[in-house]
């Protein structure tokens, strides 16, 4: 299984392109920014695209009430994400080396995938719970209170993926670097157990 | 119906085309009809789309420079140089007006007249547009990340700043002759005893490489003539500089006639390097001066004046084989020379002829010794012997020569009011287009340097008479724009320019586009009264000055409510522009305060004074439409009478 490990290995350390860089990016485009406004999303922080887009975005919040962009520090995530990741390449190193040896079936490499895999949806879904406590908790005192045609307050949550036109802005939420970098070492951590599976059969 | 009606206009088109075409060579021509050609088309730039060229065109009489866009014409900026200017708070907050001191004090006005973009190896880098001041003789120089005046320079011992600015291929100099020549030192003497006693300083001013700063290296002292325009030697002839001079009788009344008799003045040719060498070796003799020296700083936001006390004079017979004259007819105007640093082209403005003299000839010359006697105690040069060639009877008042890099120059003149091009080293005339009217400078982009960006040609004209819609007696001054890629040149546009344009200088957008500034980052801010955070924002009193340290974002000022000023106080507004977003200034305007409003970019501070003069609750607010809710951007000072005692109070947002 000396193949199926190292694949396992490389796909496990992949995931460490979220340190460095970003999960996630949102951009916010208007006839006024032509040059759109952009948070890159880490398993550490926000950042802003440009230098000073983040305080340029909360200014403009402001108007509907929106929080300002949190810090690492204002949420709990930015500390756990990293450990969490970390500990997973950790694992799933060690598992592609015991692998590699032949000390863990190929199983392991599935579920090793099974379990980043829950953890994924977990993380996506609390993405998209602060995403939607970020566009709807809005201070009673906003300058601009805007309501749906049905007269509930207008949300300005940005969307999980994909484009969304809200006021005066072109909002696009797509997967970044870091993310396509796990995607690909996911996908590797599952060939990893095919040619894992090839290779006991043959080896048996 | 319809159908008739269509014919009609067909029929009227195509007589609009035939009758376009048939008048293109006519004189008194309104220009050639956008029906015939595809001016409109070449002139067009889409919304949205950016021009190929920035000009930058002297604002003259107004003092300042303005930029424009080419091919479109449009004026982008008005930059303050030489003049105050109250859209802007130059010369009236507190932080510029340091940049209108002179020796005589504050001066709030300027005329400008010649702008020169560095250059690097004989070609423009669009760092800085250099420009002089004629009146009170002053050099600025503009930084083109920023597009601000960021120095200003006073040139002692000259007196109508004209045969400048103009810089060497690598920006070592930036140089100033002097237009009238005066007594130096300035002194008490009758003006009939001008002849032999006056002088006229040329003034080479070294340019800091890295930041541009400018120092006076040396004045050379020449004979008392008038200097009127300049020009660098290119490629071959770098490190000579030409002057043209007129008034070479020494005249000192009526000069229109008295300085117009003699059939040759003279092309002063000067070796810069040699007299460079002569000073660095301790040559030169430093002589009392008094002169500022304004330098604006982006970080502070602020400017100094500093008066300089000394200056380096040099006596052209102190360094032999330094400077030399060249015969040249009849009151030359401009002096060009051309990419290859080969032609010296002299516009007698009185001749009918306009000549050309060969670099290489002159050297020669001068090794030969071949003079034609001397004036006072400088060679000058046999006519024939430096002559390259004649260009014959090309038009009337010949003022100046631009280049194209093809081997074409473009030579203006002023009577016949025409642009005439000709053919360098040929000297035949190869075509000539009327310009509306009486043309003074021409420019292409780069026209005067080694690498000139020969696709358009700019006419500066003085007069517009009927060009445009009538504004009263005063009416518009006026830039033409020809395509000169063709053998025609073919004039395609009409547009204002502020002031007087007397010269002008292009250069590619993509050279200078990508290197302006979006902001200034507040965390450079290092402006002593910076309010950098909102928790600094606050009102102090010092005896009866109060100083409000005050910052602005959108949509407010903070603080926005203060109390306990009084009658008789100065009252200093520090304001901080806390956006860090481009394209958002914010402005702040006090009513009945003597003096303009502030509009401060985002990471900048500002300062004005207001004197309250009467008790009551006075408001101020943002002059620019900043944002959704600029009207709410208001704020109110309470004024008590004199001697009251109202406690000092700000406060933001409080109910």
């Amino acid at each position: 299984m000396k193949k199926a490990g190292i694949i396992m290995i490389i796909g496990s350390l992949l995931l460490l392109g979220l340190f460095k860089f970003p999960l996630w990016n949102i951009m916010l485009g208007a006839p006024q920014y032509p040059n759109p406004l952009g948070m890159d999303i880490y398993i550490k922080g926000i950042q802003g695209v440009q230098e000073f887009d983040i305080q340029n975005i909360d200014g403009l919040n402001h108007y509907i009430g929106m929080k300002t962009i949190p810090e690492p520090k204002d949420m709990w995530e930015f500390q756990v994400f990293p450990m969490v990741i970390g500990a997973m390449v950790a694992l799933g190193v060690l598992i592609g080396l015991l692998g590699f040896f032949g000390k863990v079936s190929y199983k392991w490499f599935l579920g090793w995938f099974l379990f980043m895999s829950v953890l994924g949806i977990m993380g996506m879904y609390d993405f998209n719970s602060w995403l939607l406590e970020y566009g709807t908790d809005l201070n009673p005192k906003a300058i601009m209170k805007l309501l749906n045609p049905d007269g509930t307050p207008m949300s300005y949550k940005p969307p999980l993926i994909g484009y969304q036109k809200m006021l005066n802005f072109d909002v696009d939420s797509w997967p970044a670097t870091g993310a396509y970098m796990m995607f690909v070492g996911m996908m590797l951590t599952i060939v990893a157990f095919f040619v894992g599976k090839k290779e006991y059969k043959k080896s048996n | 119906m319809k159908r008739t009606i269509n014919i009609l206009v067909s029929i009227i088109m195509v007589a609009g085309l035939v009758s376009c075409n048939n008048g293109g060579n006519k004189r008194g021509n309104k220009g050639q009809g956008g029906l015939a050609t595809n001016a409109a088309e070449k002139v067009y730039v889409a919304p949205g789309e950016h021009d190929e060229f920035y000009a930058f065109v002297s604002g003259g009489f107004s003092g300042q420079l303005s930029v424009y866009g080419l091919p479109s014409g449009r004026l982008f900026k008005v930059i303050p140089v030489f003049s105050q200017d109250p859209e802007k708070a130059y010369g009236y907050n507190e932080e510029s007006k340091p940049m209108l001191e002179t020796s005589y004090g504050f001066v709030p006005w300027g005329d400008s007249h010649h702008p020169d973009i560095s250059q690097t190896n004989g070609e423009l880098d669009g760092r800085w547009v250099f420009i002089n001041e004629n009146n009170t003789p002053r050099i600025a120089r503009i930084d083109l990340t920023t597009f601000e005046t960021a120095e200003i320079l006073e040139v002692p011992n000259s007196a109508g700043n004209h045969s400048s600015s103009f810089v060497t291929e690598n920006t070592e100099y930036v140089v100033a002759g002097t237009r009238f020549s005066v007594p130096i030192p300035q002194r008490d003497m009758p003006i009939k005893d001008y002849k032999g006693n006056f002088k006229g300083a040329l003034s080479f001013i070294s340019v800091d490489p890295e930041s541009g700063s400018m120092a006076i290296k040396f004045q050379l002292l020449m004979p008392g003539f008038d200097y009127d325009l300049s020009h660098p030697g290119r490629d071959k002839s770098h490190g000579w500089f030409f002057f043209t001079t007129y008034n070479t009788e020494e005249a000192n009344t009526l000069l229109e006639v008295n300085a117009s008799q003699n059939d040759k003045d003279f092309i002063a040719a000067v070796n810069w390097k040699k007299i460079e060498e002569y000073v660095n070796n301790g040559g030169g003799t430093k002589v009392p001066a008094n002169y500022a020296h304004n330098v604006y700083n982006d970080e502070t936001h602020s400017a100094t004046s500093t008066m300089l006390k000394e200056v380096l004079t040099v006596n052209p017979l102190d360094v032999p084989g330094a400077v030399y004259f060249l015969p040249t007819p009849k009151s030359p105007h401009g002096c060009d020379v051309d990419p290859t640093g080969e032609y010296i082209v002299g516009n007698g403005k009185l001749s009918a002829d306009l000549t050309v003299h060969s670099f290489t000839k002159m050297l020669d010359a001068i090794e030969k010794k071949k003079f034609d006697g001397e004036a006072y105690g400088i060679p000058i040069l046999k006519f024939e012997d430096v002559l390259a060639g004649v260009v014959k009877q090309p038009g009337l008042g010949p003022l100046h020569t631009e280049f194209d890099g093809k081997g074409n120059a473009y030579t203006t003149f002023f009577i016949s009011s025409e642009v005439v091009k000709w053919k360098l080293g040929t000297w035949e005339v190869v075509d000539r287009q009327p310009v509306f009217y009486s043309v003074g400078h021409g420019m292409i982009p780069g026209g005067n340097s080694r690498k000139p960006f020969g696709k358009y040609f700019v006419a500066l004209n003085k007069i517009t008479k009927d060009r445009y819609l009538p504004t009263g007696p005063e009416v518009t001054q006026s830039a033409q724009l020809f395509d000169i890629t063709g053998d025609k040149m073919e004039l395609l546009l009409d547009f204002p320019t502020i002031g007087e344009p007397h010269y002008a200088a292009g250069i590619p957008a993509e050279i200078v586009a990508k290197n302006s500034k979006q902001i200034f980052k507040l965390s450079e801010n290092k402006h002593p009264y910076a309010t950098l955070t909102d928790g600094d924002a606050r009102v102090e009193r010092k005896g009866n000055e109060v100083h409000i340290y005050m910052t602005m974002i959108r949509s407010h000022f903070n603080p926005d409510n203060i109390e306990g000023v009084k009658v008789g106080d100065k009252v200093f507004f520090h304001v901080t522009n806390h956006e860090q977003d481009y394209d958002v200034p914010h402005g702040i305007s006090m009513i009945g305060a003597n003096t303009s409003e502030l509009l401060i970019m985002p990471g900048q501070t500002e300062t004005f004074i207001w004197y309250p003069k009467q008790p009551g609750v006075w408001p101020f607010y943002c002059p620019d439409f900043c944002s959704a809710l600029h009207q709410e951007m208001q704020g109110y000072v309470r004024v008590s009478p004199a001697g009251s005692n109202t406690e000092l109070k700000f406060s933001l947002g409080e109910d």
